[in-house]
């Protein structure tokens, strides 16, 4: 018995890795854009961001795995924005009191993370239907996901834009900024040719 | 500047120069989801506009009234996410009996507009611009909620077209519409500055 139980793959790692590649919220399904345009001009904000979605989102995991059979179909939605909420004014709260800078350069974004798809969206598809273990992995592996997005988005367009990578000069010293990068078009534009480039390259893998 | 030109300004401001999709990337999500038809799209942007002034006017009420004499600030932003929900349900209610049609069309969409970032953002934002008249907080948010259906039909027009357009394989699908997204952001820069 024992013997034919090892070969079914634990569900475990499953969850945790799935959301760093194959599920990743911002490449693969497209699912909360919002932070990944809005926060991505430098490196840090991206990166307080993704720390941030990362609580909330095993937070919110949690606490709707341990309520999933409390849970009634058309009060659903509004019981896991109720929770989420008080995870994003505690996470809200801490980023003022001890990062007063950040805080002020995210500014509405951090509240808004109680209106992001992607918790949302784990809440509805994995905690509330599993176990309090695989929730939380659920939420550290697509969070991490999440965040790796971010940093990589904002890499490239705080690179272009002022030839600094976290307040490092990386870029030679005759390279022109391209400032369009860092404004609202860029956001979108980068997103779209790395989608692109994501395509290109699992294109050439399946050939 | 009196009253009327002030309210006409801000109501402008939102539709235009700061717009919620263009500028704050607010609302992405059905933005990119929804905006395939146009019909759908224009039908997704009177629902939203509808639940923005409804919830705008009522969020900012219980701000002034209720939330700052009882020093309640901390619960803000729970308060204002039950208020949306339950505008939401009700115009759930309201386009179900309606419009079923509509209502089918639109599946998932509908309840997940509770969850649409221009919504609870518009009601934070009405608290950071420090909007301090209950008509002013009508007027801007029923303004968002206009900005935000001007945005969706113009990309749903752009992509209806799209479809007959020749575009690279790599490009297809989501890439090309954040590119799409990008140039119309690009077009709608040229209004800044417009208003101070």
């Amino acid at each position: 018995m024992s013997a034919s139980n090892g070969s079914i793959p634990s569900p475990y790692p499953a969850a945790l890795f799935s959301g760093l590649w194959k599920e990743n919220p911002t490449f693969r399904l497209l699912i909360g854009l919002c932070p990944p345009l809005a926060v991505t001009s430098a490196v840090k904000p991206a990166l307080t961001m993704g720390l941030s979605v990362i609580f909330v989102l095993v937070c919110s995991n949690l606490v709707v795995s341990l309520m999933r059979n409390l849970l009634r179909p058309h009060l659903r939605i509004i019981m896991f924005t109720v929770t989420i909420a008080t995870f994003v004014t505690i996470c809200d709260l801490f980023l003022k009191a001890y990062t007063p800078q950040m805080s002020e350069v995210l500014g509405a974004y951090v509240p808004l993370i109680i209106v992001n798809c992607l918790i949302i969206f784990r809440a509805e598809a994995r905690a509330s239907r599993s176990g309090p273990l695989i929730s939380i992995l659920d939420g550290v592996g697509m969070g991490a996901g999440f965040t790796i997005a971010l940093c990589i988005l904002a890499g490239v367009r705080e690179i272009v834009a002022t030839g600094r990578w976290f307040d490092i000069q990386v870029m030679p010293k005759g390279f022109v900024p391209w400032l369009a990068l860092q404004m609202p078009v860029g956001a979108f534009i980068t997103l779209g040719l790395i989608l692109g480039l994501i395509n290109v390259m699992t294109a050439r893998k399946e050939a | 500047m009196d009253r009327f030109t002030a309210l006409t300004m801000g109501f402008l401001s939102v539709v235009l120069v700061n717009n919620f999709v263009f500028t704050k990337f607010l609302g992405t999500c059905p933005y990119l989801g929804v905006s395939g038809r146009l019909d759908r799209a224009f039908g997704m942007g009177l629902a939203v506009t509808f639940v923005t002034a409804l919830s705008g006017t009522l969020t900012w009420l219980v701000d002034a009234y209720v939330l700052m004499p009882l020093h309640m600030e901390i619960t803000r932003y729970i308060c204002y996410i039950v208020i949306i929900a339950g505008a939401v349900q009700l115009v759930e209610m309201y386009v179900r009996k309606f419009f079923p049609s509509l209502y089918d069309a639109f599946g998932i969409f509908l309840p997940l507009i509770s969850t649409n970032c221009v919504i609870l953002g518009i009601c934070l934002f009405l608290d950071v611009w420090g909007t301090n008249n209950l008509l002013e907080a009508v007027v801007v948010s029923t303004g968002t909620g206009i900005g935000f259906t001007v945005a969706i039909c113009m990309m749903a027009a752009i992509r209806e077209e799209l479809i007959l357009a020749d575009v690279p394989r790599a490009l297809q699908g989501a890439p090309i519409t954040l590119i799409t997204a990008g140039l119309l952001t690009l077009a709608f820069m040229g209004f800044a500055g417009m208003i101070k």
